[in-house]
């Protein structure tokens, strides 16, 4: 069985990985990109069975979500592998990387191997999974990490909670450092931040609401620098949020510590204020946090201190978000806003383009160590085709997701996703508004 | 300022709003017309026939989430004098399912017409979230930490008929300050009619980014009452002086309790004031909350049920069918 030849023509060729930013084309053959460049079908028309001219417009590796709820086992009613993947497609993603907070949790083998096949069975997109760091990611026992990594789990992390015990987070990641494997913090001093919801400061002190101070964050990431400097493990800081913790993950990469780190989109596009008079769908965490937090979190994209931006999609039901603020979920969708969001950095002239899709492309399969994220010969055809300009307003009611809570509703932003393309596979085309 | 001889009727209707759910975005002038409305009420209520028709045939729901005895109470009999007809709910709130119980209950009542509700609940937000799910006008009776607007009004109602006015007094409020609803409400209207408000608590008792309030802050009880008109203590929860904000009973009244003895920082004529149930021997002594030259406690109690009634009618005025 041979898979048709498809040309790309006529594509602004951007590849962060390499630094391509060309006009030319891109050839795939067996879902995999056979060739690409400015001089590719120079001479004349090529002989495919199918031809896409791209008008110009950008041609990137697919994006990978490196932090995702599919929801799915156990909450199938906020989401499911087939409506994640769903809207990955149409937000341009084409690897999502799932948490390990499902019901049961990814703490067994056998749990990775259901997502590998359900998965499979959805098509589309593309899903690795971490494991859990402990068992059922209660912060006591180790998991098999050996077995796990070998069933698939690209990383290790507890997902939504932090691993709080020092000496528990210690031999994790000396274990981990063994087979060469990552673990990844949810970094929150679970006591600090007791009775919390929101960001500690005026607005929570106006709004009645418990706070959550930013050394909450600051002061785990800090005690998980020293343990990965004391162990050599490699470790990874998601969503971060805080200047602090910027300031001290910026130190350690100084120091030549193998350490790297995420945000997500809210916590450059977005403040405390968001909340609003208890807006639940800013309800996340880590809270949006205070105006110069929020630019340090821009500074430490500009200046690659943040490695990449990941979603951290978390899917959440009407049930679970129309609540007193206390009492609703955190979290918000993402999958379907991903690119535009990491464009707003590039549009506002702290990134460059190639910059801005290095954080959602080349940098995650560096981190995660996939095999995705670049346009070279030989990779799979995972690819995006979008107008970095469009303008649009972000519509809930249009979302594929399962769940439509996000704080981005009525949003004016910039670019948008025109094709995903999964191993040469067109699995999104936006249709003509 | 105190209008005895007037009516209701005599006032100007000067409030534009369906709900009450904090003090916080009021004007000036509301709050006084609310305050005016309510000297009204004083009135009425000292005559010996305290009733009146205003709110026949509307239904006011008493809904609370958390216990009350004396905001509830007030509420009922300002709804019955004015004529309504009052019921009260109370909704035990268990911990997992108790924003359900708030949605679903607001929908059930809503469906039986009430007019106003009144609504008590633990949650910061949760009496907002609720008036929009409902058709009828809501007063907020204490959410979370948050508000405790017709509190603040009685408090204010107090303050106003003693000294003449709310504006240029220097007001202390003393205690826990954190978690209390009556303080954010307080130190709202104070600031809105322009008088100069202290905060007094040690720094566990006081919340992040206070003086960004427009408040002075004080960690220290004569220092904090030095001068002030009015003294206004605050409840602390028995829960919360067992170490975990203060270390002990014995060391909070040491330091934060008021006592006649350090009143004497104050001005010879200052109030003291207390939004009820008291804890003798732990914010207050005892003698000083029974003593009636300086302590209104117990007219606070008065003016809530006219502050209430003022509330209730402020809030449907604006669909009574006027009768020639």
């Amino acid at each position: 069985m041979t898979s048709p030849r498809i040309a790309y023509l006529n594509a602004r060729l951007l590849d962060p990985a390499s630094g391509l930013d060309t006009h030319g084309a891109l050839l795939i053959e067996d879902g995999k990109i056979a060739d690409l460049g400015a001089d590719l079908f120079k001479d004349g028309a090529p002989s495919v069975s199918k031809v896409v001219d791209c008008g110009g417009l950008c041609l990137a590796p697919g994006l990978i979500d490196g932090r995702v709820q599919l929801r799915e086992p156990g909450e199938e009613h906020k989401e499911t592998i087939e409506t994640a993947s769903r809207a990955a497609a149409a937000g341009g993603v084409t690897t999502m990387v799932a948490l390990p907070n499902t019901t049961p949790v990814i703490d067994d083998v056998s749990v990775v191997e259901f997502m590998h096949r359900h998965a499979k069975e959805a098509g589309a997109v593309k899903v690795r999974c971490y494991g859990s760091v402990t068992r059922g990611t209660k912060g006591e026992q180790l998991t098999e990490m050996g077995l796990l990594a070998e069933a698939g789990a690209v990383a290790f992390t507890d997902g939504t909670r932090a691993v709080a015990n020092t000496m528990v987070m210690r031999r994790a990641l000396s274990y981990a450092r063994g087979f060469g494997l990552m673990i990844a913090q949810h970094p929150e001093d679970p006591q600090l931040a007791n009775g919390g919801v929101m960001n500690e400061g005026e607005i929570a002190s106006r709004l009645g609401l418990g706070g959550i101070p930013a050394e909450a964050e600051i002061i785990m990431v800090e005690r998980d620098l020293r343990l990965a400097e004391l162990t050599g493990g490699r470790y990874h800081a998601a969503h971060i949020s805080t200047r602090g913790a910027m300031e001290a993950l910026r130190r350690a990469k100084t120091k030549g510590l193998e350490v790297s780190c995420d945000t997500a989109p809210h916590y450059f596009a977005l403040n405390e204020s968001a909340v609003g008079e208890y807006r639940t769908f800013a309800k996340v965490s880590p809270p949006l946090r205070s105006e110069d937090d929020r630019k340090a979190v821009v500074e430490g994209l500009a200046d690659g201190t943040i490695d990449m931006i990941a979603s951290d999609h978390t899917p959440s039901d009407q049930d679970s978000k129309r609540l007193p603020f206390s009492q609703a979920e955190y979290g918000v969708v993402g999958l379907e806003t991903l690119l535009t969001l990491t464009l707003e950095p590039f549009h506002n002239g702290a990134l460059t383009l190639l910059e801005a899709l290095a954080k959602v492309t080349a940098n995650p399969a560096r981190v995660l160590r996939l095999d995705a994220g670049q346009l070279k010969r030989g990779a799979p055809a995972d690819l995006v085709l979008f107008n970095p300009n469009t303008p649009w307003r972000i519509e809930e009611d249009a979302f594929h997701s399962k769940s439509k809570n996000t704080p981005f509703d009525g949003r004016p932003v910039q670019g948008r996703v025109i094709e995903t393309i999964v191993n040469g596979r067109s699995i999104f085309r936006l249709e003509a508004a | 300022m105190t209008a005895p001889q007037q009516t209701p009727e005599d006032l100007t209707y000067r409030f534009n709003h369906r709900h009450l759910l904090g003090i916080e975005g009021l004007s000036p002038d509301e709050i006084t017309y609310l305050l005016d409305l309510a000297d009204t009420y004083v009135e009425q209520n000292r005559r010996p026939d305290k009733k009146s028709d205003l709110l026949r045939g509307r239904t006011i729901i008493n809904l609370f989430f958390e216990t009350s005895t004396r905001t509830s109470s007030s509420f009922e009999l300002a709804g019955k004098r004015l004529g309504g007809d009052t019921m009260n709910m109370s909704v035990a709130s268990s911990a997992v399912k108790k924003g359900e119980t708030l949605i679903d209950t607001a929908m059930t009542l809503n469906a039986m017409h009430p007019d106003v509700l009144i609504v008590r609940h633990a949650d910061s937000g949760a009496v907002k979230l609720l008036s929009e799910k409902v058709n009828c006008s809501v007063i907020n009776a204490g959410d979370g930490t948050h508000e405790h607007p017709t509190q603040a009004l009685l408090d204010a109602l107090t303050i106003r008929r003693r000294k003449g006015r709310i504006h240029r007094l220097t007001v202390a409020i003393c205690g826990d300050i954190l978690h209390s609803r009556v303080a954010r409400s307080n130190i709202h209207l104070l600031n809105t009619m322009g008088s100069r408000i202290r905060v007094v608590a040690p720094p566990t008792l006081l919340p992040t980014d206070i003086d960004r309030f427009g408040v002075e802050v004080f960690n220290n009880i004569e220092e904090g009452i030095k001068d002030c008109d009015i003294v206004m203590m605050l409840r602390l929860q028995n829960e919360r002086m067992q170490g975990m904000f203060v270390p002990s009973i014995r060391e909070y009244f040491r330091y934060f309790g008021l006592t006649s003895e350090k009143l004497t920082a104050a001005k010879s004529d200052a109030l003291v004031m207390h939004p009820g149930p008291m804890n003798r021997g732990v914010e207050i002594d005892s003698d000083l909350a029974d003593d009636l030259d300086r302590s209104v406690i117990r007219e606070q109690v008065e003016m809530g049920v006219a502050v209430r009634m003022a509330c209730l009618d402020a809030l449907t005025r604006d669909t009574v069918v006027n009768t020639p």
